[in-house]
């Protein structure tokens, strides 16, 4: 496949306004701004692009969803707060081409008929957040930001919102709340954003890799667009590998072609010729899969027809020697870590089960364990929480039992008793405990 | 991998700097610009503390009553936002900071090796601060660079696809 939105990746100066206009940039919201917004979401729709967040819902549907008889103003959120684990593409596209970006911020703004634009950046890209400022200083030079678009009579502006180190803060409604100022603990839904979002108004909220696709598919039609990839999942995809590969990095694939081919082919293969033993396909929330499913194709149907989800498409790579207790430990230090805290299952639930795997790991396991690992599993997930961080910590909890449960087993038919005279109803807790003990 | 010429100092000022604070015309000026972006002075809460935490190097109990006082907040409501985020200093840290990516991907390429050793050599635990104030060693969730592990960050900056023998010279460099 062409890379699309990784075209500039190689060439001098790719972040500056003049290599994007040389490569045709600035082109489609000229283009986009002669169109009613209606005709721009129906163009949007027949690319059949999904969100590339992780949910993967349809771009143009969820833009239909914003009321147009509210008086209220609207606004347009980009998520660039990248912090699944296992994911880097959306950094990936601001060092690579920020104006591809704030191009497809411009045109989806139009779509939905909103003024101003929130780009909400992890606090921790600090360097990202002053290219992307940058990029929006030149685009308003050149007219592309600003009021009166082109002479369009639209007017845009674009503001940097940086995070300050909170992994909820990527889902939708956390994201919001902490761009008014406060907290990030998600919201019930509904209402959704798109009714009530951002200081109450209608808002749609979109990933980095989301907004990237929108000048290419103005510029050469919905239907270009969803002849790339599969019928259901259209479009280029940007993996994010990393782990025991040969060659960790981003790449740019057509949605369908096989795990396989991207460990294998792009990626140079597994790391000391060893041999694959598991991959997580779409970041540290998506159930993890034997090497045996390695076959399979990168797209949103397939992934979910072999037991997992695309997700982010944050692939994390791990070869035999991989200890799957030690691995559900680091990832379960991860959720605990991270649970907002509102959700007695969620914030309960991680910090359990964290001391569980731990404890299975040090030695001291005990033969109901993995019934309660499953118990509490089944508690924080399905709709028992505000947010579907009780779905992603559980899910690696299952499915890491499902194929791995024999090394759990093992671990736990290994382990001693645990010494009678300190013997805590649970070990005790720690944010440091990772290394070392 | 990024490799910086040389990553600036934090200026960290010291607690009886802080006590209390008045924010200076240079200041009034950047958070009037901040106001400026957002239909409510609340939303300008995190940029503004991030001004302050660029100019002090940490938040004081005095920053935040000159921030609730000039946003309109309360000191309470402030001082939650504070301790919800992980990037907001409470306490004055040392002048490089260093951050270790702690989660799977960087584990699977070798970040445990470099912790230990970054321990051995400093002689603090996470969240320390070494005595003559140069170093605070923090461990901290994926930075999302996973492509380029082992990633440590020091203050703004990232430092990438790191071993030992990189991480030691790098130290040597900053005083
Ligand atoms: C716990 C959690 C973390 C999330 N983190 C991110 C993130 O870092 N970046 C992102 O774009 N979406 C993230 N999402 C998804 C967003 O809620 C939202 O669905 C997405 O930004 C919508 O954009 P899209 O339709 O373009 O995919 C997260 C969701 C959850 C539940
Ligand atoms: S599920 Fe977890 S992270 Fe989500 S709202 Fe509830 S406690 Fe917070
Ligand atoms: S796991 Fe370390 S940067 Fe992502």
């Amino acid at each position: 496949m062409e890379p699309i939105l990784l075209r500039a990746r190689g060439t001098k100066n790719s972040r500056s306004i003049a290599a994007y206009r040389s490569a045709g940039g600035y082109r489609a919201i000229a283009k986009a701004l002669k169109m009613e917004p209606a005709a721009v979401i129906a163009e949007v729709k027949a690319s059949g692009l999904r969100g590339r967040g992780g949910a993967g819902f349809p771009t143009g549907v969820k833009w239909g969803f914003v009321p147009k008889d509210s008086p209220k103003p609207k606004y347009l959120i980009c998520n660039a707060d990248e912090s699944e684990p296992g994911t880097f593409k959306d950094r990936e596209i601001i060092h690579v081409d920020p104006h591809m970006l704030i191009e497809g911020i411009a045109i989806s703004s139009h779509a939905i008929g909103a003024n101003v634009a929130y780009i909400y950046i992890r606090g921790e890209f600090h360097a990202e957040a002053l290219m992307l400022e940058a990029a929006i200083a030149e685009a308003a030079g050149a007219g592309f930001l600003g009021k009166n678009i082109l002479g369009s009579g639209f007017d845009l502006e674009v503001h940097v919102h940086r995070g300050a180190g909170a992994y909820i803060c990527g889902e939708e409604t956390a994201l919001i709340e902490s761009l008014e100022g406060k907290r990030g603990l998600p919201r019930l839904k509904p209402p959704f954003p798109a009714v009530v979002g951002l200081f109450g108004c209608p808002t749609v909220v979109n990933n980095v890799e989301t907004l990237a696709c929108v000048p290419h598919i103005l510029e050469r039609g919905g239907a270009w667009y969803a002849a790339i990839g599969t019928e259901r999942s259209t479009g280029p995809k940007l993996f994010s590998v990393s782990g025991h590969v040969n060659r960790p990095g981003v790449y740019e694939v057509a949605m369908g072609v096989s795990f396989r081919e991207i460990i294998d082919g792009l990626c140079g293969g597994v790391r000391g010729g060893r041999a694959l033993k598991a991959f997580i396909p779409g970041g540290s929330s998506c159930p993890v899969l034997p090497a045996d499913k390695v076959d399979i194709g990168c797209d949103f149907e397939s992934v979910a027809a072999a037991g997992s989800m695309l997700g982010s498409g944050g692939l994390i790579v791990m070869d035999e020697t991989v200890d799957m207790v030690w691995a559900l430990e680091n990832l379960l230090t991860f959720y605990a870590h991270e649970s907002c805290g509102q959700c007695t299952p969620c914030r309960e639930g991680s910090d359990w089960a964290l001391d569980v795997v731990r404890r299975i790991r040090r030695g001291f396991g005990r033969p109901q364990d993995l019934e309660t690992l499953e118990r509490i599993a089944r508690f924080a997930s399905q709709g028992m929480t505000i947010c579907p961080l009780g779905d992603a910590f559980c899910e690696p909890i299952k499915s890491f039992l499902k194929h791995f449960g024999h090394e759990f087993e093992a671990a736990i038919a290994a382990a001693q008793p645990l010494p009678a005279a300190k013997t805590p109803v649970l070990p005790l807790r720690s944010g440091h405990g990772w290394y070392g003990s | 991998m990024m490799d910086h010429a040389r990553t600036a100092p934090l200026t960290v000022a010291p607690p009886e700097a802080v006590a209390e604070v008045r924010f200076d015309a240079a200041m009034e000026a950047q958070i009037a610009d901040v106001l400026t972006r957002y239909p409510n002075p609340q939303a300008a809460l995190l940029p503004v503390l991030w001004l302050c935490q660029e100019r002090w190097g940490w938040i004081s109990t005095g920053i935040t009553r000159t921030v609730a006082t000039r946003l309109g907040l309360s000191p309470a409501f402030i001082e939650g936002v504070l301790t919800f985020y992980t990037m907001y200093q409470l306490q004055p840290p040392g002048r490089y900071l260093l951050q270790v990516c702690s989660t799977l991907s960087c584990q699977l390429c070798g970040t445990g090796e470099l912790v230990g050793h970054l321990k051995q050599r400093l002689g603090i635990d996470f969240g320390e601060t070494t005595p003559d104030g140069r170093f605070t060693l923090v461990d901290v969730q994926c930075l999302g660079a996973c492509g380029e592990a082992p990633v440590v960050q020091i203050n703004n900056d990232y430092y990438t696809e790191l071993t030992v023998e990189r991480l030691d010279a790098l130290l040597d460099r900053f005083e």
